[in-house]
């Protein structure tokens, strides 16, 4: 379970939320809404730990995620505006790293069948830097696949999709809610859910709602 | 490992650093005359001080393009260590530069007329010492990662904190070559900075590199 208590966050002399409260159950799914430069990105930042809070605490299970470390950063999947694979190597190269580094014990088949479910399949041994923008992204999105954190932080997952990879990523992410982990994204896109509940969260507005 | 595999697919890179140095050491020949007793003078100095610059050259590489495509973040996000991560990151940067300077050195040694036992002490004093360039140079790195003009700041930063290494690690090299055969304790002086450096860099490195990231 993750709790938010009283957060802030400025980027250099602008302040751009304080006193954000919440808490997210396993099997839910949080929606962070705003205009731009509403502090979308860096609520999301702050709570995987990439950036410092100026106050307030998050909570993963009771504990600060600070004192936690590493055990939470186990927890966490972050896919942010760049798509953290590297254009030099292929992507099935580029999964057997990130699943090494994120401590999975995964074996090259699972890592060619994610390539495959993410319709990647044929493109598996080439460079990611001959893949277009769409495929990048299936391939970093692949790593959602092969992980066993609980929960996922994900920034615009859907941008440079078509239509048929963010139904297969809406379907993802509604199995891995239905399997009791917790997502936190920013989109605009709706994901239908079987199971679980919805919270919204505003921001850039004087007052955040729950619903 | 990952970073190995990446240096074969852009080997260009690699054999810069390389010809960078050679060059830097065969232009004094052809600059300040062959004449031999000048040569065996300057030859420690110049050979360390091209092994700086060219360690300096490939140190901007180091995080940048992890920083640009956005693995460096996940690599902080990993639950491994950012000190293991780190030191495996300048481990493999060394190989890539330091280590191949070291293997060229007889080629200085020859240019600069040294006696063999001094090509001998110059290789152990660069094994010794390039390491501690590269961990030196990681928190330079680290720090001005992302940052405008961020290389000619890494010079400024990082060259004061080469100047030890580089005197001792000359000064073994000229004592070598005028025939001193106690040389105990340069290589200490220089094990004692290899030491202290694989310490505390990845600490100060790793520190570094998550204040930039923000």
């Amino acid at each position: 379970m993750l709790e938010i208590t009283n957060l802030a966050c400025s980027r250099g002399d602008r302040q751009l939320f304080t006193g954000l409260n919440f808490s997210l159950e396993p099997g839910s799914l949080l929606y962070v809404e705003g205009r731009n430069g509403t502090g979308k990105s860096t609520l999301l930042r702050t709570i995987c730990g990439l950036f410092l809070a100026d106050s307030g605490e998050i909570l993963w299970n009771g504990e600060s995620t600070q004192s936690l470390a590493e055990d939470y950063t186990k927890e966490v999947v972050y896919l942010g505006h760049h798509n953290g694979i590297k254009d030099d190597l292929t992507g099935l190269e580029n999964l057997r790293i990130s699943t090494v580094l994120d401590g999975d014990d995964v074996t090259e088949d699972q890592i060619w069948n994610a390539l495959k479910k993410m319709g990647l399949k044929g493109f598996e041994d080439l460079p990611t830097k001959v893949l277009s923008q769409g495929q990048k992204r299936r391939v970093a999105l692949a790593r959602l696949l092969l992980n066993s954190s609980k929960l996922w932080i994900l920034d615009e997952p859907f941008t440079a999709l078509d239509v048929a990879a963010v139904d297969l990523l809406q379907s993802v992410i509604a199995e891995h809610i239905n399997d009791g982990g917790i997502v936190i994204l920013t989109t605009h896109q709706e994901v239908a859910l079987t199971s679980g509940q919805i919270q919204r969260l505003e921001l850039g507005k004087k007052k955040n709602k729950n619903v | 490992m990952r970073d190995l595999t990446l240096a074969m697919r852009r080997r260009t890179d690699v054999l810069t650093t390389l010809f960078f140095f050679i060059i830097v050491v065969s232009l004094f020949p052809l600059g300040a005359g062959t004449e031999k007793i000048i040569l065996q003078k300057i030859a420690p100095g110049v050979a360390w001080v091209a092994a700086l610059l060219a360690s300096m050259l490939a140190l901007e590489r180091l995080f940048a393009s992890d920083f640009a495509d956005g693995t460096l973040e996940q690599m902080l996000l990993t639950p491994q260590p950012m000190f293991i991560l780190v030191l495996g990151k300048v481990f493999a940067h060394w190989l890539l530069t330091g280590l191949p300077l070291v293997f060229i050195a007889p080629l200085v040694g020859l240019q600069y007329y040294l006696p063999n036992e001094a090509v001998g002490t110059m290789m152990l004093a660069l094994l010794i010492g390039t390491p501690v360039l590269s961990l030196v140079g990681a928190i330079g790195a680290a720090l001005t990662l992302g940052l405008r003009g961020g290389g000619i700041l890494l010079s400024l930063l990082i060259l004061p904190l080469y100047i030890p290494i580089m005197i001792y690690g000359a000064g073994v090299v000229s004592a070598s070559a005028m025939g001193t055969t106690d040389l105990q304790a340069y290589f200490s002086i220089l094990s004692g900075f290899l030491i202290l450096a694989l310490v505390l860099s990845p600490i100060a490195t790793a520190a570094a590199l998550r204040i930039s990231v923000e």
